[in-house]
């Protein structure tokens, strides 16, 4: 128990000696350090409790309790002051609401309940810490490189603000820590409402006009969210008398009447964290950010916390048809439509995100059918997504800086102009779709889920989502791949904090890939064993060996094989007399020059957001509605 | 089935599937000749094309295209011998994505305009006929109950009598998948309907050689899924899914030979309606009723 | 015995030709000849053929672009001049414009004569081409197991 106060507490250490430390090489030290402190306290939990089923920790402590609320308000206090500050009155009035709603809730339900076990841990706890310790900690390693960078591009005389930057980063972690060893609800709340406001600061670092408004957008949506789970918390406290989460699931897996209310809010709370539509639009406002805290919200932090609160539901779903459908359906038809959305996009970043929220939508959706199958491939989804995500967003960073674009167009010829750093992204896009890498071996497993529990209507957006997804990354890698001339190799100035997160997340990779099968043995089948009592893993361990041993082969290839053909070097075609072949440019029917160039297809007409918008957004906005509806009638006492 | 079983799975379709499909590919020219008023090659026509390209000279536009198509080959092959040793349907339709995937990127990493422009296309036809072929798996996986190719042997009845719907929806796809017109957008057979030699385009020698054996691969598999339908418990199942197949790939041709290339926006949205009717609608069947 | 003799791809272009022997060189591939007998397929890209058939003579404008498809095409590889014109630039000879015979621009193997060359005379400069690309196709073996 003393490693889970250790992994919440330290984080918090760090940030404060960070926010007074304004000496570069200071903080690189110590930044360095304590990411390596945290990355090796985490792994060293899950190897201490690996395979444990279910593990709780008695301790309670009021004056915790009473801290937790104080953060809270604290948090909200915050949010009013910017809102008051930048004279936006939702979200003054949502936090007003929030803080009001607290403070009564504290010291009026919560007090008179106890809950003796606070901590608890399980193996689902056991990944996302591994997630949060290794990935997050690499991702703050990787902002050591690439902000001193970003501050080399901003204006001569601009505030160094770096210091609250890496401070807001650890904050994260230590929230992120809370919410996933947090058995009292209450603390788990306080950790989500730190982490909403953290993310808030971090995409409004900038304090552009536009960051500012994506900011405030995304703090509009997660208050709601928020709210939600303040009322689960009221529901849970009034109706059913605890505020235990372990004691919450039982409940509800018991007698799932009683709580359909209070779950559709948690869920509605982990929709919202999650970017699902209609709330996507707060993430993809979120790459206004530089680029760590977009690989933060996006692979190991923030959007995670969501997803694990639904897989943690999924119990629940299982037996309550109502909230089930509603993350069923979101879930499904985000990640179709966000697929579909990723084509028409040309900005690395913005492909990103909609594969992120996309696959959100699928783990959302495999929590939702809440069957053993569907958990393992959601436990594995979160994992694979957090690892190749992260590796995704830290290379676009990087090249971002090298050849001053994140459009994907520009990424031409990467393959060439940095040789490793092209290899490493195209090992993160392959991770992301192609069998047999971990993200497919999940879709696959969601597939296989599907088709079990007979939800026809998630087997159609699968297969349709699924052929938008190979679109969009094939044409990416293939914009990578790309060989043509000698280009200037731009790699050499790549900052090693940055190689070295890099190098992390690539091994991760193909480790993960690799040891899938022990992975699933390890820790994903003790979680599913614990929580249904039964083992569920639908892809025969045969299957999971020759994906591994494939994905190892990839992986050699990649690194060991590419760029060592001996054939006699040949010019292409070009259909007529070449001027520069290397450079594709040949003599045109008026003796003058051209150069072949191609862009990728982007099919803005078939899949613009224009188009897809809106209908996701008011499909989905149309199900959560309709299912708040029928669960409110469910409330006893309401009518 | 173990690993071992899988591999020698794929041993012997290495072995196989290129015999099989080279006289597939040679009784395509011959049949293909004979619809248009000509004698025609000979029938190891295919095999002489391909030990003729192995001869040339080795060049290449770069030196990570000939990997890449190895990488394609070997995938294929790996698909090939899941499917045939009686493994994973799904696992199967993976690996040949995976191989198609390869193929795409060695298009695309000669950076050039021709070959690029095969290579969207190609992307294009992967999009098109991926939900059907997934709806393919997952009816096979409700109708058979089970992934694995060898579960029809304990069947009562060929799986084609609940999912015939889904049938038709793969005999729509599979011009795609066979590279026939009016859906062969990224590679044709045909010289005249080319843009230069689309995805080819800058593949020669041996490297060219690996691609029309790995042609040849994918059309025994898919022709393998073809069959798949048709068989049941009774071993004599097994000529019925012969003599269909055959029949199948006579059709085949017979479009090949009597449709103009369409745009790919046709391609598109007849594919996926196609999927959208027949694997939905027959899925949901199932699933409901 | 080589392969190369048994499948044939062809590259045909139109130098300067009056089209009169590019409309024999496609009969010679309509069912009436139905070269694809010998495994001939008229294939547009000079990565994939072996025989470089060319009609027309060769001028200042074309020059280029002949010797630029005969660079790309892949050794064993043979040039068969089809018709008068790309044999020595017939009635084109003394044109202010015209450089001469294919000659002028790439090593040609098997001259087509002819105003327009007929079909048959076509097939028969293939197959005399074959024996030439026979010959090469040998000397490229024996090269590659020297080195």
């Amino acid at each position: 128990m003393a490693l889970l106060g250790f992994l919440i507490l330290f984080p918090l250490v760090v940030a404060a000696v960070l926010l007074v430390v304004r000496n570069n090489r200071a903080r690189s030290a110590i930044v360095g350090a304590s990411a390596l402190v945290i990355g090796l306290a985490s792994i060293w939990l899950v190897a201490t409790y690996l395979g444990a089923p279910w593990v709780t920790f008695d301790f309670e402590s009021p004056l915790i309790d009473y801290a937790s609320t104080a953060v809270s308000v604290l948090v909200a206090a915050a949010i009013l002051y910017y809102g008051i500050r930048y004279k936006n009155v939702l979200a003054c009035v949502l936090a007003v609401i929030q803080v009001a709603g607290s403070l009564v809730f504290e010291f009026g339900f919560a007090h008179s309940i106890d809950v003796t076990e606070a901590l608890y841990l399980d193996s689902l706890s056991l990944l996302m810490a591994f997630i949060i310790g290794v990935i997050g900690s690499g991702i703050c390693v990787y902002a050591l490189g690439y902000m001193e960078d970003f501050q080399a591009h901003e204006p001569e005389g601009a505030k160094d603000r770096r210091p609250v930057f890496f401070a807001l980063m650890f904050v994260f972690l230590s929230a992120m820590f809370l919410i996933v060893f947090s058995n009292n609800m209450v603390w788990m709340f306080t950790g989500w409402e730190v982490t909403t406001v953290c993310s808030f600061l971090l995409i409004a670092y900038t304090r552009t006009e536009e960051a500012i408004k994506n900011a405030f957008r995304q703090i509009i949506m997660n208050l709601l969210g928020g709210l939600g789970f303040l009322a689960a918390l009221y529901l849970s406290a009034i109706q059913l008398g605890t505020l235990s989460f372990l004691e919450f699931l039982q409940i509800g897996i018991q007698n799932p009447a009683l709580v359909v209310l209070p779950v559709c809010a948690l869920a509605f709370a982990g929709l919202t964290k999650a970017a699902q539509m209609p709330f996507h639009t707060w993430l993809l406002g979120a790459m206004v950010a530089p680029t760590p805290t977009s690989a933060l919200l996006h692979s190991s932090t923030m959007v995670k916390a969501g997803v694990f609160l639904l897989v943690k539901l999924a119990p629940v779903f299982l037996v309550c048809p109502v909230p089930s459908v509603m993350v069923v359906l979101v879930g499904g038809i985000t990640f179709a439509l966000c697929s579909f959305m990723a084509i028409s996009q040309s900005n690395a970043k913005r492909v990103l995100a909609y594969s992120t929220i996309a696959n959100l939508g699928l783990t959302t959706a495999c929590a939702g059918v809440g069957t053993p199958e569907a958990v393992w491939a959601a436990a594995f989804l979160i994992l694979f997504h957090a690892i190749a995500k992260s590796l995704l967003f830290l290379c676009v960073g990087t090249a971002e800086h090298h050849i001053g674009s994140r459009d994907i167009e520009d990424m031409d010829l990467l393959f060439d102009r940095m040789p490793r750093l092209a290899r490493f992204m195209m090992l993160g896009i392959m991770c992301m779709f192609i069998a047999p890498f971990g993200m497919l071996v999940a879709k696959w497993a969601t597939l296989v889920s599907f088709v079990d529990t007979g939800q026809v209507a998630l087997i159609l957006l699968l297969a349709f989502g699924s052929a938008a997804t190979f679109m969009f990354w094939a044409k990416w890698l293939g914009k990578l791949s790309g060989i043509a001339g000698q280009p200037a190799n731009v790699e050499v100035t790549v900052h090693k904090s940055e190689w070295t997160a890099i190098v992390v997340m690539a091994v991760l990779v193909v480790v993960g890939c690799v040891c899938l099968p022990i992975i699933s043995q390890l820790v994903v089948e003790p979680y599913v064993y614990s929580v249904f009592g039964v083992l569920g893993q639908d892809i025969a361990s045969t299957n999971l060996w020759i994906a591994s041993i494939a994905a190892a082969l990839i992986a050699i290839v990649l690194f060991a094989g590419l760029g060592r053909g001996k054939a006699k070097k040949a010019e292409v075609y070009l259909a007529g007399v070449s001027a520069d072949n290397e450079a594709r440019v040949y003599r045109n029917s008026l003796s003058g020059e051209s150069a072949a160039t191609s862009r990728n297809m982007y099919l803005d007409g078939i899949f613009g957001e224009k188009r897809i918008n809106p209908v996701g957004t008011v499909a989905c906005a149309i199900v959560i509605i309709v299912a708040f509806g029928f669960s409110a009638i469910t409330l006893p006492g309401l009518f | 089935m173990s690993l071992l079983f899988a591999l020698i799975g794929t041993l012997a379709f290495a072995i196989v599937a290129p015999v099989l499909g080279c006289l597939l590919a040679g009784l395509d020219r011959k049949i293909t000749a004979r619809m248009q008023g000509r004698v025609g090659p000979p029938l190891l026509q295919p095999y002489y094309d391909v030990r003729k390209l192995i001869e040339k000279d080795n060049v290449s536009v770069n030196s990570s295209e000939g990997t890449y198509i190895t990488c394609a080959l070997v995938f294929t092959l790996l698909a090939g011998g899941i499917f045939y040793s009686g493994g994973n349907l799904l696992m199967s339709v993976f690996v040949i994505t995976l191989a198609g995937l390869f193929f795409i990127v060695a298009a695309y990493s000669t950076r050039s305009p021709y070959a690029e422009l095969g290579a969207n296309r190609e992307t294009l036809q992967v999009m098109s006929y991926e939900p059907m072929v997934l709806f393919m798996a997952v009816a096979f996986y409700m109708a058979a109950g089970t992934f694995d190719s060898a579960g029809v042997f304990a069947l009562d009845a060929p799986v084609v009598t609940s999912i015939w719907l889904v049938f038709l929806g793969l005999l729509f796809v599979l011009t795609i998948k066979l590279r026939k017109s009016p859906f062969d957008l990224s590679y044709s057979h045909h010289a005249h309907q080319e843009l230069v030699k689309g995805i080819t385009t800058e593949m020669s020698g041996k490297t060219l050689a690996k691609v029309e054996i790995m042609h040849w691969c994918e059309n025994v598999l898919f022709l393998g899924w073809v069959g798949l339908f048709f068989v049941w418990a009774n071993p004599l199942s097994i000529v019925l899914a012969i003599v269909v197949v055959v029949l199948v790939y006579f059709l085949e041709i017979w479009i090949d030979n009597n449709f103009a290339r369409v745009k790919w926006q046709a391609m598109l949205s007849s594919a996926w309606a196609v999927a959208f009717v027949a694997g939905f609608v027959n899925i949901a069947v199932l699933a409901y009723l | 015995m080589t392969f190369a003799t048994k499948s044939p791809w062809v590259i045909h272009y139109d130098g300067s030709s009056c089209n009169g022997c590019d409309i024999e060189v496609l009969a010679a591939l309509c069912p009436g000849y139905d070269v694809e007998r010998f495994g001939i397929i008229n294939t547009g890209n000079p990565k994939h053929a072996d025989i470089f058939l060319v009609t027309g003579s060769v001028n200042e404008q074309n020059i280029k672009v002949v010797q630029e498809i005969y660079n790309q095409m892949v050794e064993p590889k043979v040039v068969i001049a089809c018709g008068i014109c790309a044999c020595s630039a017939g009635i084109f000879h003394d044109c202010y414009n015209v450089i001469g015979g294919v000659d002028q621009a790439i090593p040609v193997d098997v001259y087509a004569p002819g105003c327009a060359v007929r079909p048959e005379a076509i097939i028969d400069a293939v197959v005399q081409g074959l024996g030439i690309l026979e010959e090469k196709s040998k000397a490229l073996q024996a090269q590659k197991k020297g080195a």
